[in-house]
């Protein structure tokens, strides 16, 4: 069957198309959801990639979250279809009050586009099934706003419940508890800052989130599955 | 022209106020048979200006040698362009933004990379590199580091939201640039050849229609001339004319256009940069043969009140002019929607070889398409059917500016200063045996060469998954997708070599650029350069302009690479100082199979330590002579260009063939620099012997030789690799091993290769956290 992966593009995304050609390149198919249709198109899972949604002049993803797409992926992710936000897709879908937090200015006050070792935390999630508890992986951040906050109340579940998805093995951007990504109650909806995108060919210097992007394709096909 | 001879100028000489002197004014008026109108001599102004005529540099350019096989665009155009097989090409441009960076480093660095885009893009290329050329003052100074700052956070804030990876660049540090920063963007595009268009306004009828951005009144005349003179009664706005960068804007005509032209919907796509509207609208037309009208009540205005005058000139960014059948033109409005884009009828294209300027035309003749009205009451003159034009002047005399010889002489100083060696000195003050070990740390820690992740963690190098090889390479290397291809970048150019002798360091920038890109296994296919010299009206500034063009046609004449565009920025100075004459030579090679990571500038433990290419004790214009110790008299090094040649074609070889497991060419503090940086790379040390003749072992260590790389080889292959450099007739010697933790050059010196880490990574993060 063919498993199909819908990539969010907002006027100002800009990592849509590096998202479709990684997965695709791992043998996923992809196709571009543009923000103004209310629809997902039935697609498997989503992907709101990286970028500047509404040119972020105000606070990331404030205005995207208002975009008729987040509509529809709102409701494909509470009917339990895979969700992931990586980097300003992160950012929207906190926004959207998909996951909990917010993400503020990185601690340097720089923009950081640089590889880091992120550890996975849990393999429950539509993000990290196919990868192990401790795996150190070398994956690209590439942002400005990527320092993660929340109360106490939602770290302290976060923890509980085994929701912090992947940790920053030398915290970059001054994140609560080294935190670089989360996942909802479901594990379906995961945002992340680092881009797997950019470590999915050896020949780019990594290749360590294809195992990340193997999972969300994974992911997809149960979903299909299930819905069959 | 009943009105508009009331409008001509009166005995106030305001050309001079707008820059243009009584020669030109005259000039103007034989063109016209009659005085230009304040809206035409705003025009001509601007076009004839310096900045878009070239007049002063035009008539030394045609020594460029611009031709080869795989040349589709060579210079005049948006951008060049080259043919790199499999039905793709890529256009290539650099552009200096360096005054507007001085006033407002932020805004000057954002609209650079704004405008050199547009420039890519309106040639159907997609815009997947920039590289940024700096150079600044020492940053000792407290306001050169507020310039610095401000530079690389209006390139990362502009390049990162606009979508496009700032792959490489360089940050040279000289007390030259203090008061004058160079600020050159670069940026590379690809498309598939059937998508390239020309700028060109064909076919009468057709409409001109104007995307993006509203039309404001930033950036007017493109110089503070026009906001000082008075045109009106009741000139309440004199806003500083600083133009104001919006990438979201940018991002979404990107796509816009790139649409457009796969659709096929546009005959000709023009950026609107220097001289805005006049310049675009005129240019397309003049370029086609044709004529164009422009109706400037249907420029859609950011506030009420502004004059034809301000519609015409303002520089205001992220605007396209795109020629458009008027069937079509429904289509283009639909796609203009959906990227949430402005667009706008302003033009109409005519067969009257005139560029002609209405105000309310095209609602009296039924040209279609919206008159929009600015966001806050204006109420526009009452549109009539028979207004005369405001402007009416032959279409291609406009981009005919004048062209000056302008007296040319070597400077009087110029003997002295290259017989200012300062060998001699510091052959004084290092006799041999002198343990150089501070000295290298010195140099490890002298901005310029120091670590620049300062400056490129801040970019976004990585979108579009082509960078293998990004900031910190000696070229930048971008696979292109779809095929086994790679494409190699480098940009280089040293000013205190051309102050020194500007011919050999014409050749030297060119060597330089072309030796990065050698590096990675490339061959050239071709050049761009930026020009950044001083004021034209000086006469030693002529000559070194003169000569360095000279010394870049030489050597791109000597490795076939054909220039396909260019930059010239005069006036650079910092107070009553001229810059040192600085090109910079951006050069792009293609690696025609490209399957894994071609070797880093870096050491590998156990292997073997090759130089190639031969050292030479100048140390003229050297980091080490000039920086560490103030000595900035002698002479460059030599340009032999039969030697680089050589060199260059047996380094790329080396490298396509993964005989080395390293390279890096020796530059900025000479070859101890050189495999200083491989060992921090590498995170090993190295031991080697430097005895050559005719060099102390401090020249070996840190003069600055043209033709030389370092390369890593694994001991199996020493042998081979020297052999194919005897074949070659390139000077190869193993000079040591990598291994240890120590860098150790026997009987010069020997330094920690922790504490050359610490030297090397900290220096940039310490000066920039300095409060004071």
């Amino acid at each position: 069957m063919t498993v199909r992966i819908g990539v969010v593009q907002f006027p100002g995304t800009n990592c849509e198309l590096d998202v479709q050609f990684a997965i695709e390149h791992l043998g996923g198919e992809a196709e571009l959801l543009w923000h103004g249709d209310d629809t997902t198109r039935g697609v498997d899972a989503i992907v709101v990639p990286g970028g500047f949604a509404h040119g972020d002049y105000l606070r990331t993803g404030a205005i995207a979250r208002f975009s008729p797409v987040m509509r529809a992926v709102g409701e494909h992710a509470r009917a339990g279809g895979p969700v992931v936000g990586i980097c300003n897709g992160f950012q929207v879908l906190c926004e959207a009050h998909l996951l909990p937090g917010a993400l503020q200015k990185n601690a340097g006050l720089k923009f950081l586009c640089q590889t880091v070792d992120l550890r996975v935390e849990t393999t429950s999630t539509a993000l990290t099934n196919l990868a192990r508890v401790g795996d150190v992986l070398r994956i690209p951040i590439n942002h400005f706003e990527g320092n993660f906050v929340c109360d106490e109340r939602a770290l302290a579940e976060l923890r509980a419940e085994n929701r912090i998805v992947v940790r920053y093995v030398d915290n970059p951007n001054g994140s609560l508890d080294d935190i670089a990504g989360i996942c909802n109650a479901e594990g379906n909806v995961v945002g992340l800052m680092p881009h797997p995108e950019r470590a999915s060919d050896a020949l780019l210097g990594s290749d360590d989130g294809v195992v990340l992007l193997k999972s969300l394709i994974a992911a997809a096909t149960t979903r299909a599955t299930m819905l069959v | 022209m009943a009105e508009a001879q009331s409008e001509a100028i009166p005995e106030d000489p305001l050309h001079r106020k707008l820059g243009m002197t009584d020669d030109e004014l005259a000039a103007v008026v034989d063109e016209l048979g009659r005085e230009p109108t304040h809206l035409e001599l705003a025009m001509y102004s601007v076009m004839w200006s310096e900045h878009c005529s070239y007049k002063s540099s035009r008539a030394y350019l045609s020594r460029f040698p611009t031709e080869a096989p795989w040349v589709l665009v060579g210079p005049g155009e948006g951008a060049g362009v080259i043919d790199i097989g499999d039905g793709l090409a890529v256009a290539v441009r650099i552009e200096s933004h360096n005054h507007p960076s001085a006033v407002e480093p932020y805004q000057g660095a954002a609209t650079g990379v704004g405008g050199i885009i547009r420039d890519v893009f309106s040639m159907g290329a997609r815009p997947i590199a920039l590289m940024d050329p700096l150079r600044f003052g020492s940053l000792d100074d407290a306001r050169t580091r507020y310039l610095f700052e401000g530079v690389v956070s209006g390139i990362s804030g502009y390049g990162n939201s606009v979508g496009v990876p700032t792959v490489g660049g360089e940050a040279v540090f000289d007390d030259t640039y203090r008061g004058n920063p160079l600020v050159n963007v670069f940026c590379l595009g690809i498309l598939p050849i059937e998508r390239l268009v020309l700028a060109r306004a064909e076919g009468p009828g057709n409409l001109a229609v104007l995307l993006g951005s509203s039309t404001g009144r930033d950036g007017i005349g493109g110089a503070s001339v026009l906001a000082s003179a008075s045109f009106e009664a009741g000139d309440e706005a004199k806003r500083p004319s600083v133009q104001v960068g919006d990438p979201f804007e940018e991002k979404r005509l990107i796509e816009a256009c790139l649409e457009l032209l796969d659709a096929k919907l546009a005959v000709g796509v023009q950026d609107l940069g220097a001289a805005g509207l006049s310049c675009a609208a005129s240019e397309t037309a003049a370029k086609a043969g044709a004529g164009m009208d422009v109706d400037v009540a249907r420029v859609s205005k950011r506030e009420p009140g502004m004059n034809a005058v301000e519609a015409l000139t303002s520089e205001s960014q992220e605007r396209m002019l795109a020629i458009v059948e008027p069937e079509n033109l429904a289509a283009v409005l639909a796609l203009a929607r959906r990227w949430e884009i402005r667009a706008t009828v302003v033009g109409r294209v005519t067969d009257t070889a005139r560029f002609r300027v209405y105000d309310g035309l095209f609602d009296a003749i039924g040209v279609p398409g919206e008159n929009p009205r600015p966001p806050i009451g204006d109420e526009a003159a009452p549109v009539t059917s028979d207004a005369p034009p405001i402007a009416d002047v032959p279409v291609e005399s406009l981009g005919d500016g004048p062209l000056y010889h302008r007296p040319v002489a070597r400077p009087a100083a110029q003997d002295t200063l290259q017989a200012a060696d300062p060998g001699p000195q510091l052959r004084d003050k290092f006799p041999v045996g002198s343990d150089l070990s501070g000295e290298l740390l010195a140099l490890l820690a002298t901005p310029t060469i120091a670590d620049k992740s300062w400056v490129s963690r801040q970019y976004d190098h990585q979108l579009f998954l082509n960078t293998v090889a990004g900031p910190g390479a000696d070229a930048a290397v971008l696979r292109v997708k779809g095929t086994e291809k790679a494409l190699a970048l480098s940009t280089d150019g040293k000013g205190r070599f051309c102050r020194l002798d500007p011919r050999t360091g014409g050749r030297l920038a060119v060597l330089e650029a072309a030796r990065n890109v050698a590096c990675s296994g490339a061959r050239p296919l071709a050049l761009v350069n930026c020009l950044n010299f001083g004021s034209p009206e000086h006469a030693e500034v002529m000559w070194q302009f003169s000569e360095v063009v000279e010394g870049m046609s030489e050597a791109c004449e000597a490795l076939d690479i054909p220039v396909i565009g260019g930059n010239v920025s005069f006036y650079n100075a910092s107070g009553d100082d001229d810059i040192h004459p600085t090109p910079v030579a951006g050069v792009i090679g293609l690696i025609d199979e490209l399957r894994d990571r071609p070797p880093a500038p870096a050491l590998r433990a156990a292997d073997d330590i090759v130089v190639l290419g031969d050292l030479r004790p100048d140390l003229g214009g050297s980091e080490w002579a000039a920086v560490v110790h103030g000595l900035d008299g002698g002479m460059p090094p030599l340009a032999d260009l039969g030697r680089a040649g050589a060199l260059h074609e047996l380094v790329s070889t080396l490298v396509r063939e993964r005989s080395v497991t390293g390279v890096h060419d020796v530059s900025d503090g000479g070859l101890a620099v050189a495999l200083a940086e491989m060992a921090i790379a590498g995170d090993v040390g190295f031991k080697v012997e430097l005895h050559y003749d005719g060099c102390t072992p401090a020249e070996a260590c840190f003069a600055e030789p043209a033709s030389v790389v370092v390369c890593c080889v694994d001991p199996k292959e020493t042998a081979a690799v020297c052999g194919e450099a005897a074949a070659a007739g390139v000077p190869a010697r193993v000079v040591g091993t990598a291994g240890g933790d120590r860098l150790i050059v026997k009987g010069a010196l020997d330094v920690a290769l922790a504490d050359a880490t610490h030297a090397w990574r900290d220096a940039i993060p310490a000066l920039m956290s300095r409060e004071t």
